[in-house]
């Protein structure tokens, strides 16, 4: 570069560093809070229901919104539009981070959030708390499940829950002899199945190496997947690391991993009870277990945008979703526990509650819910924990 | 004379004496675009490289920071990101060359006058196909079970598979035409009378292409390598298809943005790209590449 050239750089270099520093005097939002311990934004929640605006657009996970063009047999959004006139647009987002960043946006009317978006979402003050007393149907909602630290904040119910399941281990049963039963088989180094096995592409798939560490290591003493010190972080990474060197792709996109398992680019890995459902609706022939160290899981709960601009329609699409017929439909295609318990009696199978453990509270306490990581462990090691943002940059360095 | 006529007439008059206010009204447009739309864009991606992001509520903190850039350098992992990208972008780069220059010197020198119309017409066929169509066809094709299992396996070959291979064969599928094109304009303008006089002169095939064709041609040769080594240095939607789990900057940028929801740290991961092609351009603007495009 010529001198002169880099002298009608540095006017431009000053404009830059002019640029950066505007706004700085932003609220920077409530950092490094507790499970409990930050006081969300105020914003207004929905006093009285009124007439519906016409149209909702959700943000969900694939799955969760069905209006019978994957399946014709399975849809629960054309009933709820002939009732309401809410017109339902569905936005799929592929992971946590997306869905905040979605909502964001402001664009949206609802969001079917996981454990790891939903506190994150209520400090932000992107959603609003939700007025229960507008959702007919949350009476009937599992108590287990209403005002639960991912729903709700100092007694205020931000959310309507939707359901609740685990994250499973799926298999091609003409590769992968015999039926694995243990998450080792994705986790060995020297896996006969090498360039074959799959993983979840985003940061909180760490956990599931910590809930496998958690069986196998006891030394390491993991009580919380979600809560990693130091050296427990440390040896999850190293575990993903060796892991890498098997892997054969990481999914986010659902349509990918159903393709690549049909195809048998994927023999081995983790993934959701709907992604086996489709792949073998493809007649793939594929088979999912709840491995014996237990799983990651999820526990979802409709929110309402603070920007909503179809509240109404907003408020009757949560009402539905939760509504016995709706809620069973969706559970059993999801293939998770629904979270009304009326739609025990409405669903087509009628040992799903009990397949997938809707009153099992038991089975739950194996299940660790999907969880934004932050920096205090919650317990008596204080803030010594790796939070989302570490996570994050770990997860690029995984990945190499 | 109406209303506007009396507006417009002595207007007119002003533009006609003094050009420069006509040429400046005229010009406000275009540029008024490219540098409010299209640097202010660039602008604004610089200055939220330094911003942060809150790691809990994923809020954007607007307070300057170098952070972003103090892990993207000592990040070991981002300088091995950025050699891949630009290794391949190099790789693809060659492979274009060393199977475009053939094509376009057949269709400059070789072919027919009728024929050439027709081989245009085929080079530029597949750009009127969607790119994700025909990722997603490679993706079918490279996979276990694909065409290239099928057809390799016979003499004991096995697929690529999802990975670097696959990528580079997919992006230099995709970015062929791209190099074919300029090359074939740079020969077209080579007049024929200098390979004869070459030949008269005693020189044969190889010193003809080394001593005549080949520093006539460079220019067009490094205009086709700007296309083909930017494009790959920015594609994401290719090897999140057929890259399996290789990492480059177009998809780590890309998950930045989306997956991850730090968009100050995919601006900072997205100046990479942007120096590189800068010293890139720079270096093709003294082999004389940018007359030629």
């Amino acid at each position: 570069m010529q001198p002169k050239t880099l002298a009608r750089l540095v006017p431009l270099a000053a404009l830059l560093l002019a640029l950066a520093g505007c706004g700085s005097n932003e609220p920077s939002g409530s950092s490094g809070g507790g499970a409990q311990g930050f006081t969300p934004p105020k914003v207004p929640m929905l006093q009285s229901l009124g007439a519906g605006e016409g149209s909702v657009n959700l943000v969900a996970w694939a799955g969760y919104v069905e209006d019978g063009s994957t399946d014709p047999k399975v849809d629960w959004v054309t009933p709820f539009e002939k009732a309401t006139g809410c017109k339902v647009n569905v936005k799929v987002a592929a992971t946590s981070d997306e869905m905040v960043q979605l909502m964001k946006s402001g664009q949206y009317d609802a969001v079917s959030a996981s454990g790891d978006a939903s506190l994150r979402l209520i400090a932000a003050g992107d959603v609003a708390p939700v007025n229960t007393s507008l959702v007919k149907n949350y009476a009937d909602v599992f108590d287990a499940l209403k005002m639960q630290p991912w729903n709700s904040v100092k007694g205020v119910a931000y959310g309507i829950p939707h359901g609740r399941g685990a994250n499973l281990l799926m298999w091609r049963t003409d590769h992968v002899k015999p039926a694995p039963d243990s998450w080792g088989v994705v986790f060995d180094p020297s896996s006969p199945y090498k360039g074959k096995v799959t993983a979840y592409d985003s940061p909180i798939y760490i956990a599931d190496a910590a809930v496998y560490l958690k069986a196998t290591k006891p030394d390491l003493s993991i009580t919380n997947p979600y809560e990693l010190d130091d050296k427990q972080f440390q040896a999850s990474v190293d575990l993903l690391k060796r892991q890498a060197t098997v892997v054969g792709e990481y999914w986010s996109d659902y349509t990918k991993e159903i393709q690549a398992f049909k195809s048998g680019s994927s023999v081995v890995g983790t993934t959701w009870q709907i992604i086996a459902n489709l792949a073998k609706a493809d007649k793939a022939p594929v088979e999912v277990t709840l491995p014996k160290e237990g799983s990651t899981g999820w526990s979802d709960t409709w929110m309402v945008s603070s920007k909503a601009t179809h509240p109404n329609c907003a408020y009757m699409w949560m009402d539905h979703i939760v509504s016995p017929k709706a809620n069973a439909a969706v559970a059993e295609w999801f293939g998770e526990a629904p979270a009304n318990r009326l739609a025990c009696d409405q669903t087509a199978d009628k040992s799903h509650c009990d397949t997938f453990h809707a009153t099992d509270e038991a089975y739950f306490s194996k299940v660790a819910y999907w969880t934004t990581p932050i920096k205090d462990c919650g317990d008596a090691r204080g803030q010594v924990c790796k939070d989302y943002s570490e996570w994050t940059r770990a997860w690029t360095e995984i990945k190499g | 004379m109406s209303a506007s006529g009396g507006v417009l007439r002595p207007a007119s008059r002003v533009l006609w004496r003094t050009p420069r206010l006509k040429l400046a009204l005229l010009l406000s447009g275009p540029v008024g675009w490219l540098v409010v739309a299209y640097l202010g864009s660039l602008f604004v991606l610089l200055a939220s490289a330094f911003w942060s992001t809150d790691s809990f509520t994923g809020n954007i903190v607007r307070r300057p920071t170098a952070d972003n850039f103090r892990a993207l350098l000592s990040g070991e992992v981002y300088r091995a990101i950025t050699l891949r990208t630009l290794l391949l972008a190099v790789g693809v780069t060659v492979i274009d060359v060393l199977l475009g220059f053939p094509i376009a010197f057949y269709m400059a020198k070789v072919a027919g006058r009728r024929f050439r119309p027709l081989l245009l017409a085929a080079l530029l066929t597949p750009l009127w196909a969607s790119y994700l169509v025909k990722a997603y066809a490679w993706r079918v094709m490279v996979g276990a079970g694909g065409v290239l299992e099928w057809a390799l396996a016979p003499v004991g070959g096995r697929a690529p598979g999802f990975g670097l291979t696959a990528l580079w064969i997919v992006l230099a599928y995709l970015w062929l035409p791209y190099m074919i094109l300029p090359i074939f304009a740079g020969l077209d303008r080579l007049p024929d009378s200098l390979l004869e006089a070459s030949a008269d002169l005693g020189a044969g095939a190889w010193r003809t292409f080394r001593a005549v064709i080949l520093p006539l041609t460079l220019p067009a040769v490094v205009a086709g390598s700007i296309f083909t080594f930017s494009l790959t240095l920015g594609d994401y939607v290719a090897v999140n298809i057929v890259g399996g789990k290789t990492q480059m900057l177009g998809n780590v940028i890309y998950a930045n943005v989306g997956a991850a929801n730090n968009l100050p740290f995919a601006a900072a991961l997205a100046t990479v790209p942007v120096a590189i092609m800068l010293v890139y351009l720079l270096a093709a603007r003294r082999a004389g590449a940018l007359e030629s495009l």
